[in-house]
């Protein structure tokens, strides 16, 4: 059974469809990289996957179970609130922006939802928070603020946030996008960590070689479609659609 | 008079005038908040009841509003009220007024908050009740403090008004000892002591402020 499979979603705003009829499933240990040019419906994907927007019509099931679905008529629905409250501990989200907590130290950021979400004890809240702290390289940020971090460092904290719940799909929102080139690697160096352990991903980004050295399932999106998926080699060796050949040809010219 | 018993009167004054304050922001604060909060409802009647109600106490004078709450229940309901209720009155009218005020504070606060952090707070589970009171609230208070002070700091100045109804705060004593006396000395030290009560709690708040100033 796939981790992550959606159906048929479809998403409008205003009257606009952002997301046309994207279906796709994430196998447990997958990574899969979701590229394609600002505005193709990536980061709204993302969005209606994590619950943060409502979709249209389509169905999304994480470990089969529903959280978006069609009834017999047609329509479609939600699960019911504490269905979804169960579902939503099944998968992270780390932000663009980090969104960490700025009124929390490091440590507090990641250890108040298992704390508070998850009712740990804050003996084993803490055990976990200073792990993941140790395996960010910022064991010794623990009591500082996120207004005292680098982007990169922020970033750490956020990816440490969302582990820190133990999800078992993490997903990116161009998790580079806000920071300087030169910090940038520092990030996907640790989400290559991630992928080393079997961590399932789905990332949205705009890195095209680290989209094909991280991932083994590229998909390319444009104007609210799929327009190209597989393996790295190929959609970035050998796309097939000529709008991905133009999207990439960007990318090559560098 | 002697000038030592002037004082003495004032500051017995200055008791009430500082009854009236504490009392005042005791239930306006927490009142202000669930006026905010019924302000920003989904709910058309709840949100515009509060509408009217918030327009009513910024748009007529307070010592009117002090006025109604202290003769309405005799006019409107033919009720005779002990002379205790001019106190109570006092506190009744200066808490519906400062929580009006406060309402638009907190809501300025809580819409000037990054929708990153709710949506942050959803994804780690937080429950709505458990996103407002960890995340959003205490940082809308790092942001209000210093409209908050402001409040405060006129709400000092307000209590004044509580003349208007005979409640023998600091500024009605001085009226009184100023008339008997036919001396301005009672109103000059009766400044004086508004000042002094102003600035401490200006400085007080200014400390509260840089309590807050580990994050940015």
């Amino acid at each position: 059974m796939p981790l992550l499979k959606i159906s048929n979603l479809q998403k409008n705003f205003d009257g606009l469809e952002v997301i046309k009829d994207i279906s796709l499933e994430v196998e447990q240990g997958q990574v899969v990289a979701i590229i394609g040019p600002s505005g193709s419906g990536k980061s709204t994907l993302l969005r209606c996957a994590t619950l943060l927007e409502k979709v249209d019509s389509g169905d999304i099931l994480y470990m089969g179970e529903p959280v978006v679905y069609t009834d017999k008529q047609g329509k479609t629905c939600y699960a019911p609130h504490k269905d979804l409250k169960r579902i939503q501990s099944y998968f992270g989200l780390v932000f663009q922006n980090f969104n960490l907590f700025p009124h929390y130290s490091v440590i507090k950021n990641i250890i108040d939802a298992p704390i508070h979400v998850q009712k740990k004890s804050k003996e084993e809240a803490l055990a976990i928070g200073r792990d993941l702290l140790a395996r960010m390289g910022l064991a010794d940020k623990e009591n500082a603020y996120p207004c005292q971090l680098s982007g990169g460092q922020q970033q750490r904290v956020s990816i440490a946030r969302a582990l820190a719940l133990n999800p078992k799909i993490l997903f990116f929102d161009e998790p580079t996008s806000a920071l300087d080139p030169e910090l940038t690697g520092e990030i996907l160096r640790v989400i290559k960590d991630l992928a080393a352990e079997h961590m399932t991903m789905v990332i949205v980004t705009h890195e095209m070689s680290f989209a094909r050295d991280v991932a083994d399932h590229i998909i390319f999106m444009d104007g609210g479609v799929i327009v190209e998926e597989g393996t790295p080699n190929q959609v970035i060796n050998n796309p097939q659609s000529d709008r991905t050949k133009a999207f990439l040809s960007r990318f090559y010219e560098i | 008079m002697e000038l030592p018993v002037i004082l003495l009167k004032l500051l017995e004054g200055l008791l009430v005038s500082f009854q009236i304050f504490a009392l005042t922001l005791i239930f306006s604060l927490p009142l202000g908040l669930i006026v905010a909060l019924g302000r920003m409802s989904k709910n058309f009647f709840i949100r515009n009841i509060i509408k009217i109600y918030i327009s009513i106490m910024r748009g007529t004078p307070l010592m009117l509003q002090l006025m109604v709450v202290y003769f309405g229940p005799y006019y409107i309901f033919g009720w005779t009220l002990s002379r205790d209720y001019r106190f109570i009155a006092v506190i009744i009218g200066f808490v519906l007024n400062y929580a009006a005020y406060f309402a638009e504070i907190y809501r300025g606060g809580i819409e000037s908050m990054p929708i990153g952090q709710y949506e942050a707070a959803k994804v780690l589970g937080y429950t709505k009740t458990q996103t407002f009171m960890r995340i959003i609230l205490p940082q809308v208070i790092k942001r209000i403090l210093p409209s908050v002070t402001n409040e405060i700091i006129t709400l000092i100045k307000d209590t004044s008004l509580a003349f208007v109804i005979s409640v023998s705060e600091m500024f009605t004593a001085a009226k009184a000892i100023a008339s008997s006396q036919a001396s301005v000395i009672p109103y000059l030290a009766a400044g004086l002591f508004y000042y002094i009560f102003n600035y401490i709690v200006a400085f007080t708040m200014e400390c509260v402020e840089k309590k807050f100033s580990y994050y940015r």
